[in-house]
């Protein structure tokens, strides 16, 4: 069903709803179009003027100034025109229906929704709803998907580690409440990695969870072994309310990644982390700001990999006049 | 008017009756000769249903009218007219409308309401207990006495198992029966789909096969202790019901019912986030539904109700978690039930006892019969007409299945009530 | 089709024609893919110490919204700051213009330049922008129906091709 409202009728990407459905050439794409970017922003002027005249919309009915604002810049270095909508504090609260309050911004002729909604399903809800011509873009819908995010991940590790199908990936943490999690099993799995591990107590692991492709551990020590690639999930710390583990102490002894833990990963292993860190929780400082981290560049990648999806779905398709692309 | 039913292969599985018979109804509306007329007989009408089948009207053991309080979704007129396209002859409604089912009056209402239109014969269900809260027990012997055919507490559980011996007890001092949806709350944990492989793709909160073999335990060994009659509706995994066997194996008087929905889709139908298949109980595995099409051939389910819940538009144009549970099911009842016997579970005789006197028997009312003497209540269904359910054909005001586009064989032609003919497929 | 140019001379002419700019030191900048393996002959030939600047200039095309990303972006590099500077702008084949007003505009996203020399090895009818070239390496009197198109980058050839539409 994904790739019918994914993909338009000839096959080209029209919304990035989630992983799922993507091939691992269109994922290859989207991370060799990133790369070009990435020099973009290392110029005076950070922009090209390809989504000049359009508009992007920024949705968010679950707050995040983080994502918003990366998704921001993304907008204006295409030459995008940008505006933020934080609906959670609106229309909704007044009752509007979700189709409605996209309704009645469409009458404002957008070209783009970058969505994240708190329920998993929203960005496909509305996507289903949504005229030929306007896109969406999922910024993580409950805990479902965050495409982005994880294109963004496994164009970290193509930069930092190359061909994936030598890698022994790890990601640790809350993986039952992650959308990130689910988003980087799938883009992991599609580019055939050798192995892909996820790490946590069982309480924080989904049932079934093998049958997505992965190796589940609950020791980290054992999880880490040889791995390649760490990457850290954030732990909100309601989950200590929710009853999944019974203090903040507890966890950090067990799967909080520290110089102790990462030793039993490969001596060139990379950290990684989606942001924001709960330093002391889920990673060690040491950790976060050590050598082997590649938190901070994950940030600048992720500017150029929503460049390079928003430049894939908006852009028009029509093939060029057979050799007349350099006229 | 008195009527002369020919032609048509009389399925009537209370009486062992399988063949073509033609049926005599007098002008009073009940049937006074199967297979042969009476002496002096002179029907005023004939209806000809060659080639078709006849059989006692359908029994829908719980189909939700949102009358009153819920008018925006769809009225009691509304749903009786697709209750009839639908060849149900008698249902029984929940409490849970607003206001509850828990005054003598609110139940004699609901039936006069229905008895003004002559259509589709309403057995209401009265509360459990007031207000459905789960604390105090409602009057149920007066609620009795007005027409209610049993007793429930909806959806939500008694949580309180005290409160749920005693209403166990009540309900058994006056030979009452209860309707049960076995659940524990606290595992159910606001969840909206199985806790399984799809659930996890999806990112949604699963309610675990725990949450119902949990409650049924608890209820079970409540039943064992009060003697209380009990019916258990609506049940979603294979596990429950293996339960269920068990306990009746045991002698426990405890019956139990299937949607016709369960009976066919999985949590697979979900995809990706189809609220037409969001239902509560959830849709489990595969493995679920093969158990309970298997506890339907053994007997264990003793039958298949709609579970009808119509919904507004808005209902389910929302995320998943958000959208309101319920299928709009009275028109496929019959429709996914025939296709049990395609696919060869059961014979076309026990399918329609399942829609007919064994609901009626768990209901504790005199139908779903044709004997000498019972009330002319017929479903009539062309056995070979193949069509598609789309929306334009549904009758009632819930557009909310994820049947549409499905293609069905046999569509009921014409219903009866009282010997009258209250609807006819044009 | 191959066309009997003879791209050695032509290459020869650009050379000779080009010399009197370097007095000012000029910066040199391919255009991908065609512009690039002439632009490194000239630059070879001249002599230039600075290294060469290449461009790819499909974030500045004006058909975006028809035909959407290349995905074979290559990256474009100019390793000098073209602020003030002298830029000698080497391309393939000049015929509608546009390719080079794309390119202009990513130079100027870059810096202001001093001036732009617009260097091409084939110059054909068929503009559609108000743009010339002051150096050409040969003229083609080509059809509207007929496209040129230089290979390489070992050996350099161009083939003629009838496109429809």
């Amino acid at each position: 069903m994904t790739d019918d409202l994914q993909f338009d009728g000839q096959g080209h990407l029209r919304h990035l709803l989630t992983i799922e459905g993507l091939s691992r050439q269109t994922i290859l794409e989207i991370l060799d179009i990133a790369e070009s970017f990435i020099t973009v922003g290392e110029r005076e002027i950070k922009k090209v003027p390809l989504a000049r005249g359009k508009t992007v919309v920024n949705l968010f009915f679950e707050s995040s100034t983080r994502t918003r604002t990366t998704f921001e810049i993304a907008a204006k270095r295409l030459s995008a025109d940008v505006i933020n909508l934080n609906v959670s504090a609106s229309s909704t609260s007044k009752g509007e229906t979700l189709l409605d309050t996209i309704r009645n911004l469409e009458a404002m002729h957008t070209d783009l929704f970058v969505v994240r909604h708190s329920e998993s399903g929203a960005a496909h809800l509305i996507a289903r709803h949504v005229p030929s011509h306007v896109h969406i873009i999922n910024a993580g819908d409950g805990r479902h998907a965050h495409p982005t995010q994880a294109l963004l991940d496994v164009f970290t590790i193509r930069r930092h580690k190359g061909a994936f199908d030598k890698l022994k990936i790890a990601i640790v943490g809350d993986i039952l409440h992650s959308r990130v999690a689910r988003s980087q099993i799938h883009a992991l799995t599609t580019l055939g990695v050798a192995e892909l591990r996820v790490i946590a107590p069982k309480t924080l692991l989904p049932t079934a969870v093998e049958k997505l492709g992965v190796r589940a551990f609950t020791n980290m020590e054992d999880g880490l072994e040889g791995v390649d690639v760490v990457m850290m999930l954030r732990l909100q710390r309601e989950r200590m309310q929710g009853g999944h583990i019974p203090s903040e102490q507890e966890y950090f002894n067990l799967y909080g990644l520290t110089p102790a833990k990462l030793d039993f990963a490969a001596k060139d292993a990379i950290v990684m982390h989606p942001g924001p860190m709960n330093r002391g929780l889920e990673i060690d400082s040491a950790v976060a700001d050590g050598a082997q981290s590649v938190i901070l560049p994950q940030v600048t990648y992720g500017i150029a990999v929503r460049m390079a999806v928003m430049a894939l779905i908006m852009g028009g398709h029509a093939e060029p006049v057979a050799g007349r692309r350099k006229e | 008017m008195s009527l002369h039913i020919k032609g048509g292969r009389l399925i009537d599985p209370a009486n062992k009756t399988d063949g073509k018979k033609d049926l005599y109804i007098d002008d009073e509306g009940f049937v006074v000769g199967v297979g042969k007329a009476p002496d002096g007989f002179k029907p005023s009408g004939t209806l000809d249903v060659t080639g078709k089948i006849v059989c006692p009207g359908l029994v829908d053991l719980r189909a939700r009218l949102r009358e009153p309080g819920l008018e925006y979704k769809a009225t009691i007129e509304s749903e009786l007219r697709a209750a009839v396209a639908a060849g149900i002859t008698t249902l029984s409604c929940p409490p849970d409308s607003n206001p509850v089912i828990e005054t003598p009056a609110m139940a004699q209402m609901i039936q006069s309401r229905a008895w003004r239109f002559g259509l589709t014969f309403i057995h209401p269900l009265g509360a459990l207990t007031r207000g459905l809260e789960g604390k105090l027990l409602a009057d149920m012997e007066a609620l009795d006495d007005a027409g209610c055919v049993g007793f429930t507490n909806g959806f939500e559980p008694v949580k309180d198992t005290l409160v749920m011996r005693r209403a166990l007890e009540y309900a058994a001092t006056f030979d009452l029966t209860v309707f049960l949806h076995a659940e524990d709350p606290w595992l159910r944990n606001g969840g909206c789909v199985h806790e399984g492989e799809v659930g996890t793709r999806l990112g949604l909160p699963g309610i675990p096969e725990a949450a119902e073999t949990v409650g049924v335990a608890r209820d079970l060994a409540l039943i064992e202790q009060t003697g209380c009659r009990a019916h258990f509706c609506n049940l979603s995994s294979a596990r429950a019901v293996a339960m269920i066997a068990e306990a009746q194996k045991q002698g426990l008087p405890v019956s139990a019912d299937v949607t016709a929905h369960h009976l066919h889709l999985t949590e697979h139908d979900i995809g990706f986030f189809n609220t037409q298949c969001h239902v509560r109980p959830p849709l489990r595995s595969q493995r679920d539904r093969d158990g309970l099409r298997q506890a339907l051939k053994n007997g264990v389910l003793g039958a298949i109700c709609s579970d009808h819940q119509p919904h507004e538009p808005d209902a389910k144009l929302a995320p998943f978690a958000e959208s309101e549970p319920g299928i709009s099911a009275l028109e496929t009842l019959l429709p996914l039930t025939l296709k049990l016997v395609d696919e060869k579970l059961v014979s076309l005789p026990e399918a329609i006892a399942l829609l007919t006197w064994r609901p009626a028997d768990i209901l504790g009312v005199d139908t779903g019969r044709l004997d000498l003497g019972a009330t002319a209540d017929i479903c009539v269904f062309d056995p070979e007409a193949h069509w598609i359910l789309t929306e334009d054909k549904l009758a009632s005001r819930g557009h909310n299945t994820p049947f549409l586009n499905w293609e069905f064989r046999g569509r009921v032609t014409h219903t009866l009530i009282g010997g009258n003919l209250v609807y006819e497929l044009k | 089709m191959t066309v009997t140019v003879n791209i050695e001379a032509a290459l020869k002419h650009m050379t000779e024609e080009l010399r009197p700019s370097l007095a000012r030191e000029p910066f040199m900048i391919g255009i991908y893919t065609g512009g690039t393996w002439v632009a490194e002959h000239l630059h070879r030939a001249l002599g230039l110490k600075e290294p060469l600047g290449t461009l790819d200039i499909s974030f500045y095309r004006d058909d975006f919204t028809r035909i959407g990303m290349n995905p074979q972006v290559k990256v474009s590099n100019l390793p000098v700051n073209v602020e003030g500077r002298h830029v000698i702008l080497v391309d393939d084949v000049l015929h509608t213009g546009r390719t080079i007003r794309a390119a202009m505009n990513e130079i100027f996203d870059y810096g202001r330049p001093a001036s732009v020399l617009l260097a091409v090895l084939i110059e054909r009818p068929g503009r559609e922008l108000p743009i010339e070239a002051g150096v050409v390496g040969q003229h083609m009197k080509l059809g509207k129906h007929q496209h040129v198109k230089l290979t390489g980058p070992e050996k350099l050839e161009l083939k003629v091709q009838e496109v429809s539409g």
